[in-house]
């Protein structure tokens, strides 16, 4: 086992036995599902009234009526649930004063830091996972292209992936794990109001840069089915840019 | 490697000059060689111009009150911090430009044992074990070297969350002794210890010694005494003194001093007493019949006295030379460090030159 297999191990162990992975994991399943329930809730009402003004058997689509609007709705649960998967991090190993352990072990700042970040994203891609239930039971019922899913599986993962960074890179900023919660969580919410700004700006250079700053029309895109190579540059990016800073915010706490 | 004669230079406190007896060092090969390493935080100088190097097989103690800059120090040295100058090596490498060499040859124990309450201490050594490369027998076996040797085999499938502070105190120096390193960098090792824990740990730190090069910060001046042979004082981020715990006594003592019990205490004793060729000063002592006697520096004046109480039918009942603690050295060095010129220079021993091993 790999000095990085070993953190990856370990904070995998801490996340099982403390409370928060239970508590995150059924809050995120349990959205999930509400979420599916009410859409899927939308789509049959809307079927009746097509039936009822048509006659007959109304043809509705699935990918539009429910997994469109899940997948975006998704995003605002993302934005909440995962700063506290990532709080703890960085800020607890300050707390608790193994930091410094950590630093003078013979393994590279890069190592600790992949290790910490594959361990949260191995734990969101599993509850992530789990939510496939919902397109498998619905398939039971009813025809729907599988393509746009797992494009916006892809979406979700990649923008949990982003957001988990940003997470990461907020822990490692403070020793406080609810500070870092909220930075966290004002700079994902930041990222997407920023989105209004670029189309008040409109087509000019500004709101053409803000608005690929911003990770709504990217994940959008994902979501309706295109897989554009210049976002998941996107989104490739943006975590290595975040793992870097957090890279340079632990490095500088060795010349403070 | 290289090896460094160390000299001493003079020490002065207030307005007297006391001669440092010379400590020249050849053919020793220093494993810890730090070279006027500096730190600054801003405007603040943590550590100043520390020069001190530690021999293989040898147990440096590092004195010094809160603040003074050991765990700076000890933080260079681990790879932790950088120093804003100087140089500090560790088993030949260089500290700045080979930190993950450093860090293989080290052994640390940080002030607050840097332990996981969530893992047990199997999971936590494991760990430990797994980040410095050790893997299959190599990392049982040294677990199991390191459990026996602390004494930890009764809670190792415990939380260490759940252990008491001397346990976890354990557990943090097991991660330390894990894997064999040739250095250990122990900060405060027995704080939080019960008195037999306290005895234990000295012990093993004894037992290191000859194969490991160890470096311990301790506000426990006996401890210093027990388990070190060499000793560094340091303050306000300076090395005030460095020598062995006797030969720092031997060079801040201005007399001899000898304390005597007598039966019978009759008026003229005290000037007798006085008379003998060398005695400087006769002061009486707490208990009844005992006077403490300053003599000239250098001078055992103890059978001239013991003739006279004997001639004269005194009755001797204790008859003893009082030597300087670490403790009288420690406060002396450190109470009266603002009024020394130039301390740096003054008390550290400075190498003299380098020459390659």
């Amino acid at each position: 086992m790999s000095p990085v297999q070993a953190v990856i191990a370990k904070e995998l162990r801490g996340y099982f036995v403390s409370p928060i992975v239970y508590v995150v994991g059924a809050v995120f399943l349990l959205i999930f599902g509400l979420l599916s329930y009410l859409y899927v809730g939308f789509a049959g009402a809307q079927a009746i009234q097509l039936m009822q003004m048509q006659g007959g058997v109304a043809q509705i689509n699935l990918n539009d009526l429910v997994f469109r609007n899940l997948f975006a709705s998704v995003r605002i649960v993302l934005l909440i649930i995962l700063p506290i998967l990532t709080m703890r991090l960085f800020a607890e190993e300050r707390k608790l004063r193994t930091f410094e352990f950590l630093l003078t072990s013979p393994i590279r700042i890069n190592d600790i830091i992949i290790g910490k970040f594959v361990s949260v994203l191995l734990i969101y891609l599993g509850l992530l996972g789990l939510t496939v239930l919902v397109p498998t039971v619905l398939m039971l019922f009813s025809d729907f292209d599988w393509n746009p899913i797992w494009t916006g599986y892809l979406g979700m993962a990649l923008l949990g992936a982003l957001f988990l960074s940003v997470g990461v890179c907020a822990s490692a900023l403070t020793e406080n794990q609810i500070v870092a919660a909220f930075v966290s969580f004002g700079t994902l919410l930041s990222m997407w109001l920023i989105a209004g700004l670029g189309s008040l700006l409109g087509d000019t250079t500004a709101g053409r840069i803000i608005s690929y700053v911003s990770y709504m029309e990217h994940y959008d895109r994902l979501v309706r089915g295109l897989i554009d190579t210049s976002d998941l540059v996107y989104f490739g990016s943006g975590l290595v840019l975040m793992l870097f800073l957090t890279h340079r915010i632990v490095e500088s706490t060795r010349w403070k | 490697m290289s090896k460094i004669p160390l000299v001493a230079a003079n020490c002065r406190f207030e307005s007297e000059t006391t001669s440092v007896s010379s400590v020249v060092r050849t053919d020793i090969t220093f494993v810890i060689d730090v070279q006027n390493i500096t730190k600054r935080y801003g405007h603040h100088t943590a550590i100043d111009r520390v020069t001190f190097s530690v021999a293989k097989g040898e147990v440096l103690a590092f004195l010094g009150p809160n603040g003074a800059g050991k765990t700076t120090t000890m933080r260079i040295l681990t790879c932790f911090m950088p120093a804003t100058e100087g140089h500090a090596r560790v088993a030949g490498f260089d500290c700045t430009d080979q930190p993950l060499d450093v860090k293989r040859q080290i052994g640390y124990l940080p002030e607050t044992p840097p332990v996981y309450q969530e893992l047990t201490v199997t999971e936590y050594l494991t760990f430990v074990g797994r980040l410095r490369g050790m893997t299959g027998q190599t990392l049982t076996a040294a677990f199991d070297r390191t459990i026996g040797r602390l004494e930890l085999g009764a809670v190792r499938h415990r939380l260490i969350g759940n252990l008491s502070r001397g346990y976890r105190q354990r557990v943090g120096l097991a991660q330390a002794l894990l894997h064999d390193p040739p250095v250990l960098i122990l900060d405060e090792p027995t704080v939080g210890l019960d008195p037999k824990q306290i005895i234990e740990i000295r012990e093993l730190i004894k037992s290191l010694a000859g194969s490991h090069s160890v470096i311990l910060s301790t506000h426990i001046l006996p401890e210093a005494t027990a388990v070190c042979q060499r000793v560094v004082i340091i303050n306000k981020g300076r090395i005030v003194a460095e020598d062995t715990p006797e030969q720092l006594s031997a060079r801040l003592r201005h007399s001899e001093k000898v304390s005597i019990t007598l039966k019978a205490v009759p008026s003229d004793c005290e000037m007798k007493l006085r008379a003998i060729p060398g005695i400087l000063n006769v002061l009486p002592g707490q208990a009844g019949g005992s006077f403490l006697l300053e003599c000239e520096l250098g001078r055992d004046l103890r059978d001239e006295i013991a003739r006279l109480v004997v001639s004269s039918h005194w009755g001797l009942l204790e008859l003893r030379t009082i030597s300087m603690t670490l403790e009288d050295v420690f406060l002396q060095l450190t109470r009266h460090e603002d009024h020394l010129a130039e301390p740096a220079e003054a008390m550290v021993s400075a190498p003299a030159e380098q020459t390659d091993a």
